[in-house]
């Protein structure tokens, strides 16, 4: 089932070119309801303390702001290589969480690297709600 | 049985649609500017290369995205096939970051790699750090450890700090200029 809609997000992202992040929330909400019964919505206050929370792996010293600062209306840095990162808010950088695959890849590494495991779709959820919220 | 089927017919299109995506999407954007700044090293930018190095970026859109959204999508020619194989079988764990791509993509990255990699007879046995090249050592040999640490520079890695054409892959002794 998990598969079926990593599936269908995928295919929602490559037959239509430019999405919106509300088609990529959708399936995140889908997947997070299969995960917990209880589920109803995404928090962007949830988002937000996860956006800056510092996280357990490499000695608790990296948050999502250590490459993309703490105010996501701001470009940031790569922590060891110092290339410039786009905005990640879409109030600042449109093209934020439009591409469902580029997303989940993503995730995927900086969740890995960040957390030391894989994100939830409910995460995942939050941290986008928390970004659409700001302007 | 017959579910599994519909769910690989799925993944298929799906991965057939990104690759056309991906490909339309892709291509190279150039910007001029840079003021100039030369020093003692020969340039070794010919008639012709600028144009080739240009083609490299838009006929694989896939390099450019993928090795350059941490770093700058470093040319080929400056590591040795074998470098390039090992580093792209441990994308998981590239220099200490998740660098990891799906498997197509990772594979048609690696061919791309290894056909327009360095020359591998001279770099022997092999390292996947560019700044540990005779190549990169004897081009930076003037460049003192004070100014790799300046603010907007930070790393080696960080090529486009002082090669304004690093993007466009023209490492040329015209475009540097070094930030102070």
């Amino acid at each position: 089932m998990r598969h079926l809609v990593l599936c269908s997000l995928l295919f929602a992202a490559t037959t239509a070119a430019a999405g919106e992040p509300r088609s990529i929330l959708d399936g995140y909400a889908r997947q997070a309801a299969i995960d917990d019964p209880k589920f109803s919505e995404f928090s962007a206050t949830r988002g937000a303390e996860f956006y800056r929370q510092r996280h357990a792996a490499d000695g608790g010293e990296l948050s999502c702001g250590t490459c993309h600062t703490n105010d996501p209306i701001a470009g940031g840095k790569h922590h060891k290589t110092h290339k410039s990162i786009e905005p990640l808010a879409p109030a600042a950088n449109p093209e934020r969480f439009t591409d469902a695959a580029k997303v989940e890849k993503w995730f995927r590494r900086n969740c890995r690297e960040v957390l030391g495991r894989e994100c939830t779709a409910a995460e995942k959820g939050d941290f986008i709600t928390y970004l659409i919220s700001v302007r | 049985m017959e579910m599994k089927y519909w769910l690989r017919a799925i993944l298929a299109v799906a991965i057939v649609a990104g690759a056309i995506g991906a490909m339309a999407s892709g291509g190279g954007e150039a910007k001029e500017g840079g003021t100039v700044s030369a020093d003692d090293d020969d340039d070794s930018d010919r008639t012709g290369e600028r144009g080739r190095r240009a083609a490299l970026g838009d006929a694989n859109p896939q390099w450019r995205t993928e090795c350059g959204s941490c770093h700058v999508a470093y040319p080929p020619r400056m590591l040795p096939a074998a470098s390039w194989r090992l580093m792209m079988a441990g994308l998981d764990q590239h220099f200490g970051e998740d660098a990891s791509l799906d498997a197509p993509t990772a594979a048609t990255i690696t061919e791309f790699l290894v056909r327009e990699s360095g020359d591998a007879k001279k770099e022997a046995p092999a390292s996947m750090r560019i700044t540990d090249t005779r190549r990169f050592r004897s081009e930076h040999d003037e460049v003192g450890d004070d100014v790799w640490t300046r603010p907007q520079i930070g790393s080696r890695a960080n090529c486009a700090a002082c090669h304004r054409g690093a993007e466009e892959g023209d490492y040329s002794e015209r475009r540097i200029e070094i930030p102070r």
